[in-house]
């Protein structure tokens, strides 16, 4: 079943097309890639799938409901996570915290019952807590739940995050170069940490990747976009030899002979 | 936090508060002095909401005084219309002595009054961001200002009075020094919403607002209602702090709540740290405190204070608690309140 389908999508800022005519589809429990050069357009795509940008044109359909023109946390209610290039994590909150707040959507209480400290307040609190403790200790992250991110290594920063993405219990989850800024040994970590999500939490996912050793190893399709249009898409293997997508990451060589 | 520090807490806190009322009804602490804690409960509840927005929301209102404002007046035309004899609103329509009773009611009143016209002012502002949030605050502050001045049935510049009436009419039924206790009674209360608020993960909300609102977006923090909610509960706030102050008075005039008013909120909540409950409330007794040590210096108050301000933000930028509460100093007092 088509989980996310998105048909001509295509987004201008002014005269700039940034995105265009785009289509998509990804099936339900896929691990997806997104690939192209810089300022391909690839972290557009997210931010319009995200709610941040309403497309120019086109539908965003996810599980049956449009969502163009929704806003960010609405689209995150629905079921679709994300993780940003640059971590972006509340710094100077406690770990526990960062999860907990991405239950914001649910919170089971009324705005009037964190004043009145209800029974139903302290029990979705405790339901809250729990379920972020528990999640915590599936990242193998319990132990930290009280430092705040800033102190954190780099690499157990992204870990924070996508256990974070996920604790909204999204559908679908994507992940914005996850491997940025990781040294080598984190990155082959994060690659059986990403198949790992998958298999585990019964999850579709789409990333964006600039290191084709993640990209190569996890995803099954593999969609290759430059300048917002699609130049190539297909299995890992197909893209690897496809001569548009050679052209588009190290230039024409007729040219660079010439 | 265990029950039983809680009821420590409590009975002691309680303990204080009834000596201090009892010291007040035999006229063992002067009129002076009283008037000073009853000004330093006003600047609590007013500091600790401006620090909803202001510290932990990381916003920036600069026009808090106006809502104070609204507080004010709503507050004291009800105040006074319902219970005392004026030439202008003639009769009084309630029993004078229902006063007793009905008085927090008031306040609070012009409470609600002040969060509807918070909400109003954060509806159309909170589309903008930043600095536009500081300029329509500020701009809101003169509106209502302005209009306060040229509204005749409160006095327009005169300001407005007959609020002492209420007070006495109360005081000549029964003896107790009521503005003290409500005061105080308030301050508590206020800074023990702000809690109950800032401690739930719904408020916990306009932290990761400040801290990063892309983000609280993303993660499905309905950052627009969150707004919404921080500020009307904080120009709510102020609004009882307005008529409070009103009432401790006796009189109001526009000019009391002027943008210098905002700027002295301003001083109380950047003094204290942003986001620290307790320093908020420690910088808001230091700051009154101040004001009537410098009271002989008269308007070059107005210079010393800022010049304060500016020492703090040179060497302490994060404000005197930065965003640490009094607990996190003393770990010790974790026993017997938490302030997050």
């Amino acid at each position: 079943m088509s989980l996310l389908k998105i048909t001509d999508l295509t987004q201008r800022f002014g005269g700039l097309t940034a995105v265009s005519n785009l289509q998509v589809d990804l099936e339900e429990g896929g691990l997806y890639g997104l690939i192209g050069p810089n300022g391909a357009g690839k972290t557009t795509i997210f931010n319009m799938v995200s709610g941040f940008y309403t497309p120019t044109e086109g539908v965003i359909n996810f599980n049956g409901t449009k969502l163009n023109g929704k806003k960010p946390h609405s689209v995150t209610a629905l079921g679709i996570g994300r993780t940003f290039q640059n971590i972006r994590l509340w710094h100077d909150m406690t770990v526990l915290d960062n999860i907990r707040l991405s239950q914001h959507y649910h919170l089971g209480y009324s705005v009037f019952e964190p004043f009145l400290r209800t029974k139903n307040y302290y029990k979705n609190e405790k339901r809250i807590e729990e379920k972020s403790m528990e999640l915590l200790g599936v990242f193998d992250l319990q132990d930290i739940a009280h430092e705040f991110p800033k102190n954190l290594p780099y690499g157990i920063q992204r870990r924070v995050e996508i256990a974070r993405a996920l604790a909204a219990e999204p559908k679908l989850l994507l992940l914005d170069e996850p491997a940025a800024g990781l040294s080598s040994a984190d990155v082959s970590d994060l690659i059986d940490h990403i198949r790992w999500i998958h298999d585990n939490f019964d999850i579709t996912i789409w990333m964006i990747e600039h290191q084709m050793e993640v990209i190569m190893n996890l995803c099954q399709y593999i969609k290759v976009i430059d300048f917002g249009k699609t130049i190539a898409e297909g299995t890992p293997e197909e893209i690897q030899k496809n001569p548009q997508v050679i052209k588009a990451y190290l230039g024409d060589e007729g040219e660079m002979y010439a | 936090m265990g029950k039983y520090q809680q009821k420590t807490i409590m009975i002691g806190g309680g303990i204080l508060f009834g000596l201090l009322l009892i010291l007040a009804q035999f006229k063992m602490i002067d009129l002076y002095v009283q008037s000073v804690i009853m000004f330093i409960g006003v600047n609590i509840i007013f500091a600790t909401s401006l620090s909803i927005v202001n510290g932990y929301m990381g916003e920036f209102s600069v026009g808090h005084a106006g809502f104070m404002a609204v507080g004010a007046y709503v507050s004291s035309l009800l105040s006074v219309i319902l219970f005392t004899v004026d030439k202008e609103t003639g009769m009084s329509i309630l029993p004078p002595s229902m006063s007793i009773y009905l008085f927090p009611i008031i306040i609070i009143v012009g409470g609600i009054a002040a969060g509807i016209a918070g909400l109003l002012v954060a509806i159309p502002s909170f589309k903008t961001r930043d600095d536009y949030l500081a300029i329509i605050t500020i701009a809101v502050n003169f509106i209502i200002i302005t209009a306060l001045n040229n509204m005749d049935f409160v006095g327009g510049s005169r300001g407005y009075m007959g609020m002492k009436k209420v007070i006495y009419g109360m005081e000549g039924i029964f003896k107790f020094p009521y503005m003290l206790f409500w005061v105080i009674t308030f301050a508590i209360f206020t800074v023990f919403l702000i809690r109950r608020f800032i401690t739930s993960t719904f408020g916990k909300g306009i932290i990761a607002i400040k801290q990063d609102e892309v983000a609280a977006e993303i993660m499905s923090v309905d950052t627009n209602h969150m707004k919404l909610v921080a500020f009307m509960f904080s120009s709510g706030l102020a609004g009882i702090s307005g008529g409070l102050f009103a009432h401790v008075i006796g009189y109001v005039n526009p000019g009391s709540f002027s943008i210098l008013k905002s700027t002295e909120g301003l001083v109380m909540v950047y003094l204290a740290g942003m986001g620290s409950l307790s320093g908020s409330v420690i910088s808001a007794i230091l700051f009154t405190i101040l004001l009537e040590l410098l009271r002989p210096l008269q308007i070059f108050k107005w210079v010393l204070i800022p010049l304060i301000l500016i020492i703090v933000m040179q060497f302490r930028p994060e404000g005197l608690m930065g965003d640490k509460e009094l607990s996190d100093y003393f770990p010790k007092l974790k026993k017997f309140y938490k302030f997050k």
